[in-house]
């Protein structure tokens, strides 16, 4: 096993995904290549089918790729056997959905304890991660509440919550603002924000332009390959308010 | 600005310059942090001579100018009032892009598909500074509904040029 640069959490060669064979074969994922920083926040955009959603499944071991190589800092994934790569979901990487997948029948606590308790940790350790982590998310005051009486905001912090309790090398976010309204999305995007700063790697897949936006760095995937990339952090358009005629 | 703008600001009670700057930078939030801080006195001096506002001196204070008391005449109830009841809107630009867009590809002199990308990666690095002060801001605050309209603008020429990248992505295999 080729051990890589330490710095990188994620790295991919020649990725690729494919379903259906001869004249039907279709390549959702089209020899990808991409080196993703620690503590990056990255965007993939891209129109419906374009292969963007595969391609999180493949970096977060959820889905196994027909062919290339890919490595989580240096743990090579498309190496590992079945038990090897649940594990490795379990602990190392944290998936938030855009119908928030929480357990309806646990609460709130009870959902960001789950994969801590997974993992192997003990029941003590659990409660006293999931207490700091729904501090964290705004909602301790919603401990104690069943998925179904929150908000869809609340649902998708809690997700969040759960996503961060391992303490993963990614979180990857698949369309985590398309079933929230607009304030809501503030909410999720000001969490983002939040634990991008505290240098958490993140992944996010995405129809919605202010979440990309935010981003260190967005890609644009078409027919299942990286078609364009823009760098977003740093630099500057000059004052917001001349955007809007003001200045003078 | 127009001059409306500050003419309404000083329907509410008779105030001085500051206090109007100060009603502007509050409306405003972090957008007003390109107002030039004279604009206020310019505009007043002029809106003075058109007769829509007096001054006066505020008694026992050195003659400064932000020491005069603005309030509107007659004339300036009448031209707020007015004011408030137009319908105004900012038209959108669109055509120069599109014929940008055009030209180009019927000259052969430039991509299109560049052109796009490059306004594209301007409008993101602008919405991603509008959506940082929008997540900075008080939610509820003036300045905050505002970032929200630049928020939504950007994200609607976005959508916009999404159209354009289709569209040209299919001439261009069409030629």
């Amino acid at each position: 096993m080729t051990a890589i640069d330490t710095e990188l959490a994620i790295r991919a060669r020649d990725l690729r995904k494919e379903y259906g064979s001869a004249e039907g074969l279709v390549r959702a994922v089209n020899g990808v290549n991409i080196d993703i920083a620690r503590g990056e926040a990255l965007a993939i955009m891209g129109p419906s089918g374009c292969g963007k959603s595969t391609l999180l499944h493949l970096l977060g071991g959820l889905d196994r790729a027909s062919g290339g190589e890919l490595w989580m800092r240096d743990l090579r994934l498309d190496q590992m056997n079945e038990k090897q790569l649940a594990q490795l979901r379990r602990s190392e990487i944290g998936f938030v959905f855009q119908a928030f997948h929480l357990m309806d029948e646990l609460t709130a606590r009870e959902n960001v304890e789950l994969p801590v308790l997974l993992a192997g940790r003990p029941q003590s350790e659990a409660r006293r991660r999931a207490t700091e982590l729904l501090g964290e998310v705004g909602l301790s005051d919603r401990a104690d509440h069943l998925p179904s009486a929150l908000s869809g905001g609340q649902r998708q912090r809690v997700a969040i919550a759960r996503a961060l309790a391992n303490e993963p090398i990614v979180v990857l976010a698949d369309e985590p603002t398309g079933n929230l309204d607009s304030a809501a999305t503030l909410d999720v995007l000001e969490l983002f924000q939040r634990i991008h700063t505290a240098g958490q790697t993140l992944v996010i897949v995405t129809h919605d332009e202010r979440i990309a936006a935010t981003a260190d760095r967005l890609i644009t995937m078409r027919d299942g390959a990286f078609v364009d990339e823009t760098v977003l952090r740093g630099g500057t358009v000059g004052p917001l308010g001349a955007y809007l005629g003001l200045e003078g | 600005m127009k001059q409306e703008v500050i003419l309404a600001l000083l329907a509410k009670e008779p105030s001085h310059g500051y206090q109007l700057r100060g009603r502007l930078s509050q409306a405003l939030g972090p957008l007003g942090d390109v107002l030039n801080g004279g604009q206020v006195y310019v505009t007043l001096s002029r809106l003075e001579k058109a007769g829509l506002v007096f001054s006066e001196r505020t008694p026992g204070l050195p003659d400064r100018p932000d020491r005069r008391m603005f309030e509107l005449t007659a004339l300036g109830q009448e031209r707020v009032s007015e004011w408030l009841t137009e319908v105004s809107w900012p038209k959108p630009d669109l055509a120069e892009f599109h014929l940008k867009l055009i030209a180009a590809a019927s000259a052969g002199l430039a991509d299109p598909m560049a052109i796009i990308d490059a306004q594209r990666r301007d409008l993101l690095r602008r919405l991603r500074e509008a959506q940082l002060a929008a997540i900075a801001e008080p939610r509820g605050s003036d300045g905050s509904l505002l970032l929200e309209g630049i928020v939504l603008r950007l994200q609607a020429d976005l959508r916009w040029l999404e159209a354009c990248q289709a569209s040209w992505t299919v001439r261009r295999s069409q030629s």
